[in-house]
């Protein structure tokens, strides 16, 4: 996509609103415990702010911001957090996913395992959304290299 | 049994049956794609509809505001669908990944052209 | 809109009125108070389904073969018969907004009553969501976290290598 470099105004506008997109996506992810919300949402519009900075300045800059290697790691690593988070509460002498034991106050436990988890959740589903739309991506290179 | 009230149902399954018609009728692969993405949505919308309670308000108790008398709607199709649309995405994912090796492989994504290739071999 | 959907040659069209259609359904969770739901499916719908969609149209072409735009009379069929039973089968559904329907009599209340009591979280989705059915959430994860496994081993991982 080097065509892209002429539109100017789409730059800057990208260049202007990829940082709240993203801050955006961050304040749904922790807000989300008491508004609408949570780690589902907030990974889609983070993957959604990164995919159009992708779009508008293509696909090479932004594997310079992410790495694929990097991003796919981040993809397990939130599903790992989530079922940790589960392991840890069987550690403590709970049952799996049991969050009361996470600290001395069930509430507080409850809270701070909510938040955990719906922090695994984001990340997973943000890092697989930007891997999707990079394999596909990758796909439409190849494919305009070759003819 | 009163007519209006069952009115969102038939909405339901009048997106619905598109959708299927979409995906049983046309031999566009990408196009049975979007057919399938309807027929989601519509069940979306039904289990929503399920939810919504008559004078209900969105399932998020706000301090102070808290009467005895507060309705909310009904939280958990939300959690259902909110994780739903969420999978629906990913698996839509996978099936335009399939459909662009498709096209690789046989140069098209019409459905009878493919047959008529496997049938030549 | 759907018809619109069925009708149209052009794929492009057809992948952006179906961009437009997850919008208004967004907006028509929002006054059936899903809130969380309609912030989902507005993103997802409206955003990354979309730019997902042309990538693919983008790949593989975007008009459909002509010759096939008129109603094909069997399947049509089916889809008939088959929308009369389910519309059938509405008429014992429980009306709109029914707060006595069955759905609102089972777990629904034990949620509403004690989810912000034992999280302390205000929001009852997010908390039904992760401790509730923690078990359930992760079970989805684990599709969605497959869902991009499968996508990079079909696809490739969008490294340039030379093959």
């Amino acid at each position: 996509m080097p065509m892209i470099q002429r539109h100017s105004i789409l730059r800057v506008t990208t260049k202007l609103l990829t940082p709240f997109i993203l801050m955006f996506a961050l304040y749904v992810q922790f807000h989300g415990d008491f508004g609408p919300g949570g780690g589902f949402q907030a990974g889609v519009i983070f993957g959604a702010g990164f995919i159009l900075y992708a779009l508008i300045y293509g696909i090479e800059a932004a594997e310079k911001v992410a790495p694929p290697g990097i991003i796919r790691v981040v993809m397990t690593l939130g599903l790992l957090l989530y079922i940790g988070v589960g392991y840890f509460g069987m550690f403590l002498g709970g049952a799996f996913l049991d969050y009361n034991v996470l600290r001395q106050d069930p509430v507080q436990g409850q809270h701070l395992g909510i938040t955990l988890v719906e922090l695994g959740v984001g990340t997973t589903v943000a890092a697989t959304m930007i891997t999707i739309f990079f394999s596909f991506a990758g796909r439409m290179r190849r494919a305009g290299r070759s003819g | 049994m009163d007519i209006p009230g069952l009115f969102n149902y038939w909405i339901v399954i009048f997106l619905m049956m598109t959708g299927f018609y979409v995906v049983i009728a046309r031999g566009n692969l990408v196009k049975k794609i979007v057919g399938l993405n309807i027929f989601q949505t519509s069940v979306f919308i039904l289990y929503i509809s399920m939810g919504k309670v008559e004078d209900g308000t969105a399932p998020i108790v706000i301090e102070g505001a808290k009467g005895v008398g507060a309705v909310y709607s009904n939280p958990l199709p939300h959690v259902l669908i909110l994780t739903a649309i969420v999978v629906g995405i990913a698996t839509t994912a996978l099936g335009l990944a399939l459909i662009v090796r498709i096209k690789e492989a046989y140069g098209t994504v019409e459905e009878d052209d493919i047959f008529a290739q496997d049938e030549a071999e | 809109m759907a018809v619109g959907i069925v009708r149209l040659d052009n794929l492009l069209a057809v992948v952006m009125l179906s961009g437009i259609y997850s919008l208004i359904s967004a907006s028509l969770f929002v006054t059936m108070d899903a809130v969380d739901v309609a912030f989902t499916e507005a993103s997802v719908g409206g955003g990354i389904a979309t730019v997902l969609m042309l990538a693919t149209l983008a790949l593989t072409g975007d008009t459909e073969k002509p010759g096939k735009g008129k109603l094909q009379i069997v399947p049509l069929a089916a889809v008939t018969i088959t929308g009369a039973l389910l519309i059938y089968g509405t008429l014992d559904m429980p009306s709109f907004g029914d707060p006595m329907a069955a759905i609102h009599q089972h777990v629904a209340p034990r949620y509403i009553e004690e989810a912000p009591k034992t999280t302390g979280i205000p929001n009852i989705v997010t908390s039904v969501l992760a401790s509730y059915r923690g078990y359930d959430t992760m079970g989805e994860l684990a599709v969605i976290f497959t869902a991009g496994i499968g996508v990079i081993l079909i696809l490739g991982s969008g490294r340039r290598r030379d093959d």
